[in-house]
């Protein structure tokens, strides 16, 4: 297929898996700062803690002052100064989908067509706390309808390996980020460990990824952070962990390399840490230290974007 | 609906029948979809300098226009004599020149011509078809006649909405489609492919590999670029996609390189190639016109086109058509008075009040004066324009256009409509599917039809006979 079709596939599933994980993490920020007072106990702030996990804080600052419910949402959600924005995604998305129609099936292009459309009536009247969940709700359902759009009605081509690898990366990058942000509440030292807000901390992180039920059912026991790590990390059960986003990554590499009858350093690099994470275990990650794991995990997922892009895309 | 003569035109009866027994909030709740189908599955437009309205839909009418099968055979047989002769006619400008040396057109008109194009000078095409596809703008004043607006050569764009709303009326009303005998256009996409693999070089594999160049997707027509590119199951390309080595073209793809043998273009000539036309353009490929030129890819249709659809050579179509064919045309032309020429200059000036003035190269309904809807100021503010530059305007009187009814709040009412007919010629023939893109004016009166004005579109049945 045309290079410039398969990185508008690429980065059309990346933008719109971007703008889901944005309102997963707008709304923990909502249900943390609507918990009572007695519960959060230290000073937090849930809406600068989003900034961060959504790597926008630096842009945050340049344009706004103290992160209040307004203004994150504001900025997380419709903002032009934030191309990370949920409004900016749809946008973007919706740019490449529109270039690259003839590879999509009606089905996605509608998913994609009619969320954009909804997004540019919510932003005309401007959304309020209150309006949040609906609001959120909304974005979520256009990306499962993209997804499962795409995942019902695509040939199992190229085009759908390339969309599908701009999904993972951006999952892998996403699920490494709220780990990282939270890397302090998952240290499983023996002091202040325990807390109501530890415990919270763990259901957000849990909760943000769709996780907290499932974690029940692979564990069976209370919420335990290395359990949680571990989850998330190691774990190819669980859909949004790192080891079922390199799986996928893998995977669909070699379908790639399969039909083309060449494979090059994208497919070394996915197989590699794949392997990497199906061999360790959380203990060990801990003793390495998961900031500074998590910290080489974005690097080498950043790496293999642009080995995909070299090998494909350009 | 009505014919001149005040009777029910067989043609319609079936349908005024369905019309009087449906009730009207059937219509109105069917109208609604039909936009909701246009919106949702993005069937839109851009309209240059409007950034409120950036993407606009094009007012779809439910109201098909109906023309019967002896219709449409005359009418048919007289597009294809048209359109014959207009590639016989751009074969020999570029070539031997006979209709020149005859005398029958004026030189001037030719090399003087915006888009005459040296660069096609001598060059033989493989094929000898310079326009693979054309779109003609049709009007009728009569049961009798059918008359020519416009022929578009260079890159005619509305079929997608011929298509679209087709199905759109098979979805919405399926019943009253299916009590007609109406002739199926859906195979316009195979014929059109099938067109584009006959004009394809000799050196090209058995399948040769078709790809559409748009300029991209903030140009007017991209929906139907990809739509079309979509349909006939081949790449959507843009300038950038396309490189040249060694005078053959080939498209980046994550497989690599890949030849490509025939190029349907819906480029502008001007942006093709930056090495022989504008250098500042950065939509095209470089070295494209030498890989043309060395007979390595095809581009419909040919550059250098437009020399035959500027409104100026209009007026000597009918004569190009003698000249090659030996026939009379089929299809008449309306009466042109060219600004160029003194005598009619002077009729123009006087007759402003009655006639429409065109800009030779204007398109899309800019730079026209309607002469009997113009206040007397605007008039005579053009008047002062075709002074200045009288070579730049023709002037047509304005016709009694027949109308069609459309679907309006208060009911039914007549507007006025024109046809444009989608001719496909490639080397083993010409290709014509029964139909075409109906554009309506929508304001009541008005006589003008295009999109970008405002109007909207229906769909087209033609009987089987």
């Amino acid at each position: 297929m045309l290079s410039r079709d398969a990185d508008s596939l690429f980065w059309l599933s990346r933008y719109v898996e971007r703008a889901e994980n944005t309102a997963r993490i707008l709304d923990v920020a909502y249900r943390m700062a609507s918990m009572p007072i007695s519960y959060n106990g230290v000073e937090t702030n849930e809406w600068e803690s989003a900034l961060i996990t959504a790597g926008g804080i630096d842009q945050f600052r340049a344009v706004h002052g103290e992160a209040t419910p307004e203004n994150v949402i504001e900025f997380l959600a419709f903002s032009e100064a934030n191309p990370s924005s949920i409004q900016c995604c749809f946008d973007t998305a919706r740019q490449n989908a529109r270039s690259v129609r003839s590879a999509l099936t009606s089905e996605m292009w509608e998913a994609i067509n009619s969320a954009w459309l909804d997004l540019r009536r919510y932003k005309a009247r401007s959304i309020n706390v209150e309006d949040l969940p609906r609001f959120l709700n909304l974005v979520k359902e256009a990306s499962l309808r993209y997804d499962g759009s795409a995942m019902r009605t695509m040939l199992r081509n190229d085009a759908y390996w390339f969309s599908r690898l701009g999904l993972y990366i951006e999952r892998a990058d996403n699920t490494a980020r709220v780990l990282d942000v939270k890397y302090h509440v998952l240290l499983p030292q023996d002091a202040a460990v325990g807390g109501g807000i530890d415990y919270y901390q763990w259901a957000a992180i849990l909760r943000s990824v769709s996780a907290l039920v499932s974690y029940q059912w692979v564990y069976h026991q209370n919420l335990r952070p290395w359990l949680v790590a571990d989850l998330l990390i190691l774990r190819e059960e669980m859909p949004r962990s790192l080891a079922a986003c390199y799986a996928a990554l893998s995977r669909h590499l070699d379908d790639i390399s399969h039909r083309y009858g060449t494979s090059g350093s994208a497919q070394r690099q996915a197989r590699a840490t794949h392997a990497r994470l199906a061999n360790q275990n959380i203990e060990d990650i801990f003793q390495h230290g998961l900031h500074e794991f998590l910290q080489e995990f974005l690097a080498e997922n950043n790496r293999l974007g642009h080995a995909i892009t070299n090998q494909y895309l350009c | 609906m009505s014919g001149h003569d005040g009777r029910s035109r067989d043609a319609y009866r079936i349908l005024q029948d369905w019309l009087k027994s449906a009730p009207p909030q059937l219509l109105e709740h069917r109208r609604e979809e039909a936009e909701l189908f246009f919106r949702r599955v993005g069937i839109t437009f851009a309209v240059y300098g409007n950034t409120e309205a950036e993407e606009r839909l094009i007012p779809f009418d439910i109201i098909p226009r109906i023309l019967s099968g002896q219709e449409w055979t005359r009418l048919a047989r007289g597009l294809e004599q048209r359109v014959k002769a207009l590639n016989m006619f751009l074969k020999d400008i570029y070539g031997a020149r006979e209709i020149l040396r005859a005398g029958i057109v004026p030189p001037e008109l030719v090399y003087l011509n915006p888009y005459y194009r040296p660069q096609m000078h001598g060059l033989s095409l493989n094929s000898d078809i310079y326009v693979q596809v054309a779109g003609i703008d049709i009007v009728r004043v009569d049961d009798q006649d059918f008359y020519v607006l416009e022929d578009n050569l260079r890159t005619p764009s509305g079929v997608s909405y011929m298509l679209e709303n087709r199905e759109v009326m098979m979805r919405l009303f399926p019943e009253l489609v299916g009590m007609q005998r109406i002739r199926p256009i859906e195979n316009y996409v195979d014929e059109l492919l099938g067109t584009l693999k006959s004009v394809a070089p000799a050196s090209s594999p058995w399948d040769p590999t078709v790809v559409l160049l748009t300029p991209g997707s903030l140009n007017s027509a991209y929906y139907e670029h990809s739509f079309l590119a979509d349909r006939m199951g081949v790449e959507l390309v843009e300038g950038r996609d396309l490189f040249v080595r060694d005078e053959m073209v080939y498209m980046r793809t994550t497989e690599g390189p890949k030849r490509v043998d025939v190029i349907y273009s819906r480029i502008d000539d001007d942006f093709l190639d930056p090495l022989v036309f504008r250098p500042d353009s950065a939509l095209g490929v470089p070295g494209l016109i030498a890989a043309y030129r060395a007979g390595n890819v095809a581009i419909a249709n040919a550059p250098g086109t437009g020399v035959a659809d500027d409104k100026a050579m209009y007026s000597y179509v009918p004569d190009i058509v003698r000249f090659y064919m030996g026939e009379e045309p089929i299809l008449k032309n309306v009466p042109t008075w060219r600004c160029r020429e003194q005598d009619s200059l002077s009729y123009v000036l006087d007759n402003l009040h009655e006639l429409v003035v065109k800009e030779v190269n204007g398109s899309g309904g800019y730079g026209m004066l309607v002469g009997p809807h113009a206040t007397a100021e605007a008039r005579e503010h053009f008047k002062g324009r075709i002074l200045a530059s009288p070579d730049n305007y023709i002037a047509q009187p304005t016709l009694a256009l027949s109308t069609s009814p459309i679907f309006t709040e208060k009911g039914l009412a007549p507007r006025h409509v024109d046809l444009r007919p989608f001719v496909l010629t490639g080397r083993d023939g010409v290709r014509l599917v029964p139909g075409g893109l109906t554009r309506v004016a929508l304001t009541e009166g008005s006589l003008v039809v295009n999109s970008s004005q405002g109007g909207g579109t229906k769909d087209t049945w033609v009987l089987s006979e």
